[in-house]
């Protein structure tokens, strides 16, 4: 029994925060790593194309909800979500026109185009903040909880609850749906096989007739429907704050390195090795050692390896280590 | 003459504008705004270094300001006896077991070919270290905190001048600089910007939650100053006299003895700031034009012509017999010293230490953007950048004030719209910032003034 308990404890406060952790990083991560594949240069951008995206789902979301709209025990934002996706689209080939595409004709070194991205930063941040303000807020409605701990003990007579949040389970379904569909797009269309021709070597790619204003147009539209799905899972699970979005861009570039970056699957489980690791390291395991070892064994202490201040400072030194080990990411990079 | 000519008009709308803000605005808003930009140009100076004359990018800048803040509070803060006596020994013997770890780490890369044990073993070597450290040193860290925790809760610095601080900042930097060049410099060019970026959020981390060090959060403030105090200053005979004798003319048109006193006694409260304000102005100008000076000759020494030449091309510079790898190790650290000056000269005009407020859009982000648009590879260029930059990022607030009141003149006082621009003012800087970004690197790629090399 106590070990089940042991069991318990971990899934609620280990498992089940980073699967979703991992996934909502995990949709950044390939927004991160489809860029530097098929455009070639590190998008400082991400956190806060990711924070546009939510902006413009929890705009709809409001005007939903003031006309009556909604989805029951579903939150609202899930129906505000495809329209969304089309302004981010719009956005998105709107500055890849206006700003990136001077760069990428006159074959600026990448180093110039994250330059120019942290322009694009500074702007999507300021439009961001001009329009919804910095203020942090919370758009869930719906039914909050699929299991309540105390319905999971009453259901099992254990000691540990078991609480899985409905945006838990959201996120995670979601980002396996979506990230199921993108790999097929990528490995099993023509479309995508041309995407991952372009980025292997952009020459040949030419040479045997791709278009590379399609490859362009495709990864942009792709970015913006991974940017708005990422922002706004992450905005319903915890709550939006432009301010935090712009933060996430760090673990979201471990996650993508970590992974070898322009790899798509690597950067996909990339965020998964991210978000538990932080967790991991940063628990305090105590109350589990009490669970499995005999009374006179049991520890005083916290257990823990990190307290919880380092949460952040745990990735960035996972990022850090690869990188001196594994240059190329765990799974090597750079071939989509 | 002929040739300097832009720098020189540069330079004077400059000043001009920042003479126009002491006539409208006032001489103290002026100053500090000066002040800053000083600040801000020895980051760039030191940004410019590594990204001009090397072609390195470092995005950790905001973590060397850090730790050139973090010298200013461990050499000018007078020292905690009861906190060393509490757990000064426990802090000092983790800092030995520190050493000697790196010591027997560097010992087993040497002496054992490289192998899948000797990196296990490394690792191994490195976790039980940690566990050890933790250990030993969290009695002595508990003791520390808790010695008056309101207003010490730390070791405590050294009690010297705080301009000590500028050179020990420096060194603090130039050791970080160090280590991640070790670790990182072999990266290519936007890998290294992330691995700098996130290695300088690992450093804030560790400032910011080792209370022992530097109080973390809880911020370290009253920090002695290198200039008088205003409130000193109200009381001085001869300053009182000084701004008397500069209001003469000003104080003579005043009849009545008492509103002529209190006339001057108000004279007296504002020119005491504005004094202390160039005192500091004084001071950073000194460190600027020094910097100045120095950076300008090694750009065009021989050292500076190789510098180039490895930036220009690696290969060919490699060919001739160019230690590259050296020479960029060599430079990433020069430039983050100078970060290093600066960080310790702004915690030394704010007289206190928030770690909490080093932001990488701040401190890493704003000082780029100096650096590309004042033009990177000429340090006159950077220099300007930093003042250009730093002063539209102070008087964005009233300008896109002015500008909203002109495009709504139309709507009444409480529409909406026109309400919700006014409360989001602060946020039109990141709009000018980055609309500025764009713009200088699409159609003046070079800077504002750009890269200049003359052969002499």
């Amino acid at each position: 029994m106590d070990f089940l308990n042991a069991i318990i404890l971990l899934l609620n406060y280990i498992f089940v925060p980073a699967l979703t952790y991992g996934s909502q990083l995990a949709l950044g991560a390939i927004f991160v790593t489809l860029i530097y594949g098929i455009l070639r240069f590190a998008n400082f951008a991400t956190g806060d194309m990711m924070a546009f995206g939510t902006m413009v789902t929890i705009l709809i979301t409001w005007y939903f909800q003031s006309i009556g709209i909604s989805l029951g025990v579903l939150p609202t934002a899930l129906l505000a979500i495809p329209f969304a996706i089309i302004f981010m689209i719009g956005y998105m080939l709107f500055i890849d026109k206006f700003v990136f595409r001077y760069y990428r004709v006159s074959k600026s070194p990448p180093v110039q185009l994250a330059m120019v991205s942290i322009g694009v930063m500074f702007v999507t941040q300021a439009v961001v903040r001009i329009i919804i303000g910095p203020a942090d807020r919370r758009f869930f409605d719906g039914e909050k909880f699929i299991i309540k701990a105390g319905e999971f003990k009453e259901m099992t007579g254990l000691n540990e609850g078991l609480a899985i949040k409905s945006s838990q389970a959201i996120t995670v379904f979601v980002t396996l749906i979506l990230v199921s569909i993108l790999f097929w797009f990528l490995n099993k269309t023509k479309t995508g096989k041309s995407m991952r021709a372009y980025s292997d070597n952009e020459d040949l790619a030419l040479l045997s007739g791709i278009d590379p204003k399609r490859v362009v147009m495709i990864t942009w539209i792709i970015a913006g429907i991974l940017a708005t799905i990422g922002g706004a899972l992450y905005g319903l699970d915890k709550s939006f704050k432009p301010f935090t979005y712009f933060n996430n861009m760090l673990p979201i570039f471990a996650a993508a390195i970590v992974g070898g970056i322009g790899n798509p699957f690597g950067a996909f489980l990339g965020g998964y090795v991210i978000a538990f690791s932080e967790i991991f390291i940063t628990y305090a395991y105590k109350k589990f050692f009490m669970y499995i070892l005999p009374e006179s064994m049991e520890p005083e202490t916290l257990v823990q390896l990190l307290s919880t201040d380092y949460k952040f400072a745990v990735s960035f030194s996972i990022l850090v280590i690869v990188l001196l080990y594994r240059p190329n990411g765990i799974f090597k990079g750079k071939v989509l | 003459m002929r040739k300097n000519l832009n720098i020189i008009a540069a330079y004077t709308i400059m000043m001009g504008l920042i003479i126009l803000v002491g006539i409208f605005q006032s001489w103290n808003v002026a100053l500090s705004i000066f002040n800053m930009c000083l600040i801000s140009a020895v980051m760039t100076m030191g940004a410019n270094v590594q990204w001009g004359y090397a072609g390195l990018i470092n995005f950790g800048l905001m973590g060397y300001a850090a730790l050139g803040g973090l010298a200013a509070v461990l050499i000018s803060v007078d020292p905690v006896p009861e906190a060393w006596s509490a757990g000064g020994f426990d802090i000092l013997i983790c800092l030995c077991l520190i050493i000697a770890i790196v010591f027997l780490i560097r010992f087993i890369l040497k002496n054992f070919e490289k192998s899948k044990i000797r990196t296990y073993g490394i690792a191994g070597i490195i976790i039980t270290g940690i566990v050890i450290i933790r250990i030993t040193s969290e009695s002595g860290i508990e003791a520390i905190e808790a010695v008056n925790p309101a207003t010490t809760g730390f070791l405590g610095g050294l009690g010297l001048p705080i301009v000590f601080s500028w050179i020990v900042g420096a060194f603090f930097a130039a050791g970080l600089a160090f280590i991640v060049g070790k670790v990182a410099l072999g990266l290519r060019a936007d890998y290294l910007a992330i691995a700098t970026l996130l290695i300088s959020e690992i450093v804030i981390a560790i400032i910011k939650h080792e209370d022992w060090l530097a109080r973390g959060v809880k911020n370290v403030i009253g920090l002695d100053r290198p200039v008088p105090y205003e409130v000193n200053l109200q009381t001085t005979e001869w300053f009182i006299n000084l701004v008397a004798k500069f209001n003469s003319g000003k104080l003579e048109l005043i009849s009545n003895i008492a509103d002529k006193q209190a006339a001057l006694n108000q004279l007296v409260i504002e020119g005491s700031s504005v004094f202390v304000k160039l005192c500091y102005s004084g001071l950073f100008l000194i460190v600027v034009i020094a910097l100045l000076i120095v950076t300008q000759k090694a750009l065009y020494s021989p050292w500076g012509r190789m510098m180039r030449a490895i930036r220009d091309n690696e290969e060919a510079a490699n060919a001739m017999g160019k230690n590259v790898v050296k020479q960029h190790l060599l430079i990433f650290i020069l430039g983050s010293a100078i970060v290093g000056i600066a960080g310790a000269m702004l915690v030394t005009q704010d007289g206190l230490f928030t770690p909490g407020s080093y932001r990488p859009m701040r401190y890493t982000f704003l000082i780029w953007v100096m650096v590309i648009v004042g033009g990177s590879g000429n340090n006159f260029g950077a220099i300007l950048g930093g003042f250009a930059v730093w002063f539209l990022w102070i008087e964005a607030a009233p300008i896109s004030l002015f500008l909203i009141n002109l495009f709504t003149v139309g709507l009444p006082e409480t529409h909406e719209l026109k309400v919700h621009l006014t409360e989001s003012v602060p946020y039109f800087r990141y709009l000018m910032m980055g609309m500025g970004l764009l713009l200088i690197m699409r159609y003046r790629p070079k800077g504002i003034l750009p890269e200049k090399i003359e052969i002499k």
